[in-house]
């Protein structure tokens, strides 16, 4: 320990922040004043409010720090920074719930039509709220949140950076914050799961920019010679994001004063970007960056190595090089050309085999463990993930096949496969890692209970069948509706007669959708209790001895 | 004379196809190469290391 305390100053990466974010501060200010839009004011207000909350904040913690840097290593070990990783993990949790209720909320108007309330909480408004904060809140904070934790623990290293992974932490979700407020308040490109408008896309460049920075950081700090697959597939995912993001918001705004903005592309190229965009958004951000979960998160809770590490590396390669070209097939039958259409359907088929590698690979590694899934629901919850990954995407590449897709396209089955996807894989795969995350960050034994792990398990699970079953029965139904004809030659049905007929369906899906609800919410207890309650985890004293987890 | 379109196309869908074949072919055998295995056994242990 040192003897002469250094005089204490702020850092220049605190000086330099505080400098942008009062400029920042400022614009929004002056922006706040000349515009004549509310809901932008309101926008330009909530950055001056979070800019001067920052500022804040940075002072507080500098009376609070010591003078030193915090030591990249104390004793010879890593000295990890999982703060942030902390509160990504609550981030998380709180937009699932968001995301999830406003979910279940929009099942029921689909349902029940009479509770669209105009115009703030029309479905219109209502659904990219909802598929933002699944995706993008609750699934883009659980990212982070892995990818903090997991880039630091492989590479034996702390995270790069000082305040850089709390403006990454912090500036990510404001940009949800004014995505999501957006929604409501009328603010949208339009653009599917692309929704937010320029400004908010400039923000989220910025603090992506920073993201990338941190983990390349934290990788040249590595300690271990080899890059671990899972930070491979981390790195995919934050570069294929940051292209995808630029390339299909790629906007002039009216003017500086006003929210709208239009796209640079026109027609069927806009289509294209647009659709390049959405399908390498659940390539990349709910495909590879889960995989990066599941092949870091499955070993490590079943206490076995990863199946075949070759498998991985081939499975890592082929996949993003066959994802990038699979979104043509959400244009089949449009003005796309045939040969783009063509290409779109055969890369997606192509798909079917890395991707079921990863799920073989994903599997196997229970091999020598597989009784582990009887004593453990959390084991039991990520194998069951990676089933779903490997149903999901057999059904995927099934659905871009020109003949399926004519009957399938802008029916509810494409709706149940995605929740296939997004409930079976994605949420399963993060509360999986959820489970594990909070006992290792808040230092406790264990879970405050396994029990109610189970549970959250088959009530999420049938939930999640409820679901995707009413979507399929629902989706054919309405697409051979669609397609009957008299003979005559006259379509049979009139369109509100095939929406009538969806009610049953719509009434069953809003019930698996409450179920998964209902159980998500014994996780929160779970992790509240886990996190307040549970037996703290053996003293540090002995590192050597130092039990698993 | 093609057009641009036409001939961005033809290439698109010519070299296009050899490029992301012999990038396979190379992904193939990085990760089958026999003095790698040595590597990837200890990599595929990295989750279960404590410190």
């Amino acid at each position: 320990m040192q003897t002469v305390a250094q005089p204490k100053s702020l850092w220049g990466g605190e000086l330099g922040l505080i400098a942008v974010l009062g400029l920042l501060g400022l614009l929004c200010l002056f922006i706040a004043a000349r515009t004549i839009e509310p809901a932008y004011a309101f926008h330009m207000g909530l950055g001056v409010i979070a800019a001067a909350l920052s500022i804040f904040a940075i002072f507080q913690r500098y009376n609070a720090r010591p003078s030193e840097h915090p030591p990249l290593e104390i004793d010879g070990l890593p000295n990890y920074n999982f703060g942030p990783v902390k509160f990504l993990t609550l981030m998380a949790l709180f937009w699932g719930l968001a995301g999830m209720a406003v979910g279940v909320y929009i099942a029921f108007e689909l349902a029940f039509p009479d509770i669209n309330l105009a115009p703030w909480f029309n479905f219109g408004r209502l659904r990219p709220l909802h598929t933002s904060a699944v995706i993008f809140a609750f699934g883009g904070n659980v990212l982070l949140a892995t990818s903090f934790y997991v880039v630091q623990r492989t590479c034996r290293a702390r995270l790069a950076g000082d305040l850089a992974p709390w403006f990454v932490a912090l500036g990510y979700n404001f940009f949800i914050l004014i995505a999501g407020t957006g929604y409501l308040l009328g603010i949208t490109e339009s653009k599917e799961y692309a929704e937010p408008e320029w400004y908010a896309d400039l923000w989220l460049t910025v603090v992506w920019v920073v993201y990338l920075l941190v983990f390349l950081g934290t990788l040249y700090r590595r300690k271990e010679p080899h890059i671990f697959v899972a930070n491979w597939f981390y790195l995919a995912f934050i570069l294929t994001i940051a292209m995808l993001h630029l390339g299909n918001n790629a906007a002039v705004p009216v003017s500086m004063f006003s929210s709208k903005s239009y796209i640079v592309w026109s027609g069927v190229q806009d289509a294209m970007f647009q659709w390049w965009y959405g399908h390498n958004a659940v390539g990349f951000f709910l495909t590879a960056g889960f995989l990066a979960i599941m092949y870091y998160f499955v070993p490590k809770r079943a206490e076995r190595p990863i199946y075949s590490y070759r498998l991985s590396i081939i499975h890592f390669w082929s996949l993003i090089f066959l994802y990038i070209w699979a979104g043509p097939h959400h244009l089949h039958y449009t003005a796309l050309p045939d040969w783009a259409q063509t290409l779109g359907m055969t890369f997606s088929v192509m798909l079917w085999m890395p991707s079921w590698g990863g799920m073989i690979n994903g599997l196997l590694t229970l091999s020598g463990a597989w009784d582990k899934l009887r004593t453990d629901p959390v084991l039991r919850m990520l194998v069951v993930s990676v089933a779903f990954y490997g149903m999901s995407t057999f059904e995927g590449p099934a659905m871009s096949i020109k003949a399926v897709n004519s009957l399938s396209h802008y029916t509810d089955w494409t709706v149940g496969h995605v929740h296939s996807g997004a409930l079976g894989w994605v949420a399963f795969v993060s509360f999986g890692a959820i489970y594990c995350l909070v006992p290792w960050l808040w230092n406790k034994r264990d879970l405050y209970s396994l029990r109610l792990v189970s549970w959250h398990f088959w009530i999420a699970t049938l939930g999640i069948v409820l679901y995707i079953t009413s979507m399929w029965v629902s989706g054919i139904l309405q697409g051979l509706m669609w397609r009957s004809y008299t003979p005559q030659g006259y379509l049979e049905y009139s369109f509100i007669e095939t929406v009538a007929a969806m009610h049953p369906f719509y009434v069953i899906r809003a019930l698996g959708g409450t179920l998964f609800l209902l159980a998500y919410c014994l996780m929160l207890y779970n992790v509240y209790m886990t996190i307040t309650a549970s037996e703290r985890a053996a003293p540090v004293t002995q590192p050597s001895l130092q039990p698993a987890e | 004379m093609p057009t641009t379109y036409e001939w961005l196309a033809q290439f698109a869908q010519s070299a296009g196809t050899v490029y992301c074949f012999l990038f396979f072919l190379a992904t193939l055998v990085y990760a089958l190469w026999p003095k790698n295995g040595a590597q990837f056994n200890d990599a595929a242990r990295m989750p279960l290391r404590e410190d």
